[in-house]
Order: C-alpha cells, then sequence, then structure tokens
C-alpha cells in the first residue's frame, strides 16, 4: 500500500531554507551569517530562574492558555513597551513559540478559500501556515526603494472580496523593514475600510535601532479590535529554544484559539513559562545589552557591504541585513553557491523568502565579530572576483 | 637584545589572556563632558561611553573596527581614544592572566584592613601610603567592616606572609589585618577563567 498525502500538505514546495542548511550541513569550516536566531544564550538570570522553578518541582501541564502569572506578566509588559491593554484572563493564550499562535490564529479565522495577504519577501512559514489552515496565500511585494515597507496603496490594490486577513512582520525578516506610525495609520485605515483582521507579529519588536521607537498597528485607531498580537520571547530574549510565544486579542478570538490548542497541544511547556516569567518581568537589561551589540554589528556588516560594492540598506530593526547582490550578475542562488562552495561563507538565498527576494541575500549578524569580520573580508574577496 | 624563551611564552601567555583596562572615570568624566553644551554633549557622552564599553571589552580590538561597529571615522574614533587617555579617563591597558597556565607560584591575597583615620587626612594619606608598595595591585576604601580592601600579588606565599607581617601590620594606623589567599580564580574582570564549549548551533535556520 501506499500512503498517500493529502494534497493541500503534498503540494506545499519543501523550504528553500532546508535545502540550504542540508549542503552547508556537509561542509566543515563555514561561517554561517545564515543563523536565524540570536548568538546569545538565554541571559543568566532567565536560565537560573527556570533551574529554580524546575527545583522546586515544577514540571506539570499549566492552564491551557498558559500560567496565569505569566498571562499578568505579559499583560503589564505589552501595556509597558507596546501602550496596549489586554485582559490577562480572557484576551492573552500563551503558545509554543510565535508560530504556533499563528497557526492557531489562521485556522480559528479562515474558512476554506478565504485569502489572506502578507508581504514578501518575509518569514518562510507564513505562506504554507495560510495554505495548510486552508486560506488561499496572497503575496503583496515589498521593495527595496521603500525600505521593504508595506505601502498602502499596494495593499489596497491586492484586496479583493474574498480577502480575510492580512499578515504583518515588521521589523521584517529577512530585511530588516520597519515602520512609522503615520505608514501604520495608513495601512490601518485600508484594514478598516475593508473589515479585515490583522496578524501582527512582532517577534523583532525589542531590536529595533537608533533610538527608534517600535510602533505597532494594534495601537491605530478601531485595531485593537481586529489585531491578534502576536510575540514571543524567542528574539529579544535570545529563548529560541523555550518555545514560548503568545498572542493577545478579543476574548471570542483567543477562545476560538484555545478550543484548537487545547485538542492540538495542550499547553505551553511549563519551564518555558515559567523562565519568560523572569524574563519579561526583569529582563530588559539584558535585551538593551543585546541590542546594542547587534546595532553595532549591524553598523560594521552594512559598512563592509556598501564598501564592497553591494547596496545594502541600513535596517532600522531585526538582526537581518539583506543586501543587493545582482550588480554581480549572478541570482541568489548561484551567488550563495559560490560563495559557500568557494569561501565556505553561508549567507541565505533571498528566493527562499519568495520570489521577489531574487537579487539579494539575507544574513545574520547574530553572530561573533570575529566570524562577522572574516566572512566580510571572504565575501569581498569573491565580490572582487565576478567583476 | 634577547628576551629569551621565557618572554616568548610569557608573550604568549599574556596574548591568550585577553586585556582589559583601567578606567578611573567618575570626577574627570563629568569635567570632560562639562566642557561643551546641548545635544552636542549627549551625543559625545554616548559615542564616549560606547568607546569606552568596547575598550573595555577588548582594548586590542583594531581602531578600524570600533569605526565600523559605531558608524564613526577611524580618525574620530582615535582622536576620542587619545582624549581618553589624555583625560586620564582611561589610565592604562592591562592584560588577564590565566594564572592555573603561567607562574602558578604567584600569590594573591584579599586583605581586609581596619584603620584609624587621622585627624585632618581621613584615610587617604594612610592609603596612599600602603598602595605605593609595589606588592599592592589595588586598593579600595570600602563600607563595612573593615576600612581599606588591599590585593596584593607576591611571588610566593613567603612574600606575601613577609609583606603583611613586616610592612603592613607594623604602619602605626594600621589596627587589624585579615588575609585571604586566592585558591582560584573563576571570573575576573568580566572574563571567565574556564570556558564552556560553545554549545552546538544549527548552521542555517529561518
Amino acid at each position: 500500500m501506499s500512503i498517500r498525502i493529502a494534497d493541500h500538505v503534498r503540494d506545499i514546495p519543501r523550504s528553500g531554507i532546508r535545502d540550504f542548511f542540508e549542503i552547508v550541513q556537509t561542509m566543515d569550516d563555514v561561517i554561517s551569517l545564515g543563523i536565524g536566531e540570536p548568538d546569545f544564550a538565554t541571559p543568566w538570570h532567565i536560565r537560573e530562574a527556570a533551574i529554580y522553578a524546575l527545583e522546586r518541582g515544577r514540571t506539570g501541564y499549566t492552564s491551557n492558555l498558559g500560567l496565569p502569572r505569566l498571562r499578568r506578566s505579559i499583560a503589564d509588559y505589552v501595556r509597558k513597551k507596546f501602550g496596549l491593554r489586554y485582559e490577562p484572563l480572557s484576551e492573552i493564550l500563551v503558545s509554543v513559540g510565535v508560530s504556533e499562535a499563528i497557526d492557531l490564529a489562521l485556522r480559528a479565522l479562515l474558512n476554506p478559500g478565504d485569502e489572506v495577504l502578507y508581504h514578501e519577501p518575509c518569514y518562510v512559514s507564513y505562506a504554507p501556515s495560510i495554505t495548510l489552515a486552508r486560506g488561499v496565500a496572497r503575496a503583496i511585494e515589498t521593495k527595496a526603494e521603500d525600505g521593504f515597507s508595506l505601502r498602502a496603496d499596494a495593499l489596497e490594490k491586492a484586496v479583493t472580496p474574498r480577502t480575510k486577513a492580512l499578515m504583518l512582520n515588521f521589523p521584517t525578516n529577512p530585511t530588516g523593514a520597519t515602520m512609522t506610525s503615520a505608514q501604520w495609520e495608513k495601512i490601518a485605515d485600508v484594514c478598516v475600510r475593508h473589515d479585515l483582521v490583522v496578524l501582527a507579529d512582532e517577534i523583532y519588536s525589542e531590536l529595533t535601532f537608533d533610538g527608534g521607537t517600535h510602533s505597532t498597528i494594534a495601537a491605530c485607531p478601531g485595531m485593537r479590535e481586529r489585531t491578534v498580537f502576536l510575540h514571543g520571547l524567542s528574539k529579544a530574549f535570545a529563548m529560541t529554544g523555550w518555545r514560548v510565544g503568545y498572542a493577545c486579542a478579543p476574548a471570542p478570538l483567543i477562545e476560538a484559539m484555545m478550543k484548537i490548542h487545547q485538542y492540538a497541544i495542550l499547553c505551553a511547556p511549563i519551564m518555558g513559562q515559567d523562565a519568560a516569567i523572569e524574563a519579561l518581568e526583569r529582563g530588559d537589561e539584558s535585551v538593551a545589552n543585546m541590542r546594542r551589540e547587534y546595532e553595532r554589528r549591524r553598523n560594521f556588516i552594512t559598512r563592509a557591504l556598501n564598501d564592497m560594492g553591494l547596496e545594502c540598506l541600513k535596517p532600522r530593526g531585526s538582526f537581518y541585513v539583506f543586501p543587493r547582490i545582482s550588480s554581480t550578475g549572478l541570482t541568489s542562488r548561484e551567488f550563495s553557491m559560490r560563495l559557500l562552495h568557494g569561501h565556505n561563507v553561508a549567507v541565505v538565498p533571498g528566493t527562499a523568502f519568495g520570489p521577489s527576494g531574487e537579487g539579494h541575500v539575507r544574513c545574520s549578524f547574530a553572530t561573533g565579530l570575529d566570524q562577522i569580520k572574516t566572512a566580510m573580508e571572504r565575501m569581498a574577496v569573491f565580490v572582487g572576483q565576478t567583476r | 637584545m634577547d628576551f629569551g624563551e621565557g618572554f616568548e611564552a610569557g608573550f604568549f601567555a599574556v596574548f591568550l589572556a585577553g586585556f582589559f583596562f583601567v578606567a578611573g572615570m567618575e570626577k574627570a568624566y563629568a569635567d570632560f563632558l562639562r566642557l561643551p553644551s546641548g545635544d552636542w554633549v549627549f551625543m559625545m557622552g554616548v559615542l564616549m561611553d560606547a568607546i569606552i564599553d568596547l575598550l573595555q571589552q577588548n582594548a586590542l580590538m583594531p581602531r578600524a573596527d570600533m569605526a565600523r561597529l559605531l558608524d564613526m571615522e577611524l580618525e574620530e574614533v582615535e582622536s576620542a581614544i587619545a582624549k581618553l587617555e589624555a583625560e586620564g579617563i582611561v589610565l592604562g591597558y592591562q592584560a588577564i592572566i590565566n594564572r592555573e597556565k603561567w607562574d602558578t607560584e604567584k600569590v594573591t591575597a584579599i586583605i581586609e584592613v581596619k584603620i584609624t583615620p587621622e585627624r585632618g587626612g581621613g584615610f587617604d594619606r594612610i592609603a596612599s601610603r600602603i598602595a605605593k608598595f609595589e606588592e599592592v595591585q589595588s586598593c579600595y576604601l570600602v563600607s563595612g567592616g573593615y576600612d581599606l580592601l588591599v590585593i596584593v600579588e607576591a611571588a610566593n606565599l613567603r612574600n606575601a606572609a613577609a609583606f603583611v607581617a613586616e610592612k603592613l601590620s607594623t604602619i602605626e594606623a594600621v589596627q587589624a589585618t585579615a588575609t585571604h589567599f586566592r585558591l582560584k580564580t573563576y571570573k575576573e574582570n568580566g572574563t571567565f577563567h574556564q570556558f564552556d564549549s560553545a554549545p552546538e548551533r544549527l548552521s542555517v535556520s529561518p
């Protein structure tokens, strides 16, 4: 008997990142700028708090929505940092990373055939998540000349009567794009007029540079009631492996998401939840220290890339730069492959983040300065050779 | 000049150990910033803080790298550091040595010293008198059960004991001392002496 995979799963292409990862895995001495996670270990005070919780035997299930104490911490944190108020008992759900929360929101919202818009280049999981939730994923291309921010007129043009939701991620993986509150107001206006639900993935929000403050669409007039505010601890607190994320949204939607979450997952692991309480309540300084380090590396890598003749915007958020490499006459994939095989430096082809990423590569600066420096030297040699 | 093998090995140890520097920032820094006014002062303060931070992380970092990290010109970084040095804000740069790998005979004594303050001079005169001994690496006036915390490095245990018995205790104003010998160093000036192996990372992730 041959097992038949469901059509909508079978038809999802393999992740471009995964293909690339498997090649890199076979090679030694590669400097990787392909890693989408902090190079810092979780700050010690957070790890120590989790160890203490384990010692006290805190190893059981939690409430489906997450530990009440953590939900209160989240409510305080989100109010303080983003100016948004959510009721901890009914409007916050703790998930296994933001990825799970995105999946829950999509499954709770979509009927088969509903369209979801997202801006591209973007994180690899958005389109597949929409497809798996039986929705129709439709990309809106963002452009380097706009700093990869989302334009309201592009959004307006993409909306159809079937459009149910808009997915947002600013600062953006892989481009580092950010949005101002003035830009958000225009986007919010389109969302209200077309009655769109917004899924705002705010995972990089603390990593906003140049002393700037992150602004969220959820704070725009008329948006709180139609926004799922999605956030987690992976990036800012260097807690990727703990798998703690959360969703804040109006109670009926959280209730619907909880139905799926309780049957599929039950609850996020308690160890991660205990660690998250410590992180949110006492982690500001650790986050500030890591942000400062990223900001300096960003300065370094942006200048190095521009100096070698690759046009590169200086991102105002995230830990990625997304230089244009088309001046070398190579495609993103050729550039990445030749750089990898010839010079042992791994960057991710822009096309892994959607077809509109062609002509770019993603370099992560969540890597030690020494490695970034060597990688830039090797890359400069490579770029010189292509000329 | 022939420094011989010892020098080379010593240099190697120094090289391995990494560097830190000593800054006496409080007053000089305030004076330094009081010169101009307005936003410029604030910006200068931010930049100086950043340069000091980088120097403390690794004083040997190439100045060109510092310039790239802080988005400054090389000349700006060089002149800022020259200024920090000239103003006596950056007082020096030193190596952090792993004593378990080099010159293991050397001992470090951490000495609590209780002294009688002098009329007029307070603690300062007596503290500076103690600090002048070559064996004394650091000398702090502290609050609590004793007055001075003195850190002494000596070639061996006998020399350290002799310093305490013959030099320190015999100073008239010194009422009492309590000497603790360093047994093992775990962390020094922000640097760990034993390194955990780096945890494994995926080489590419989304």
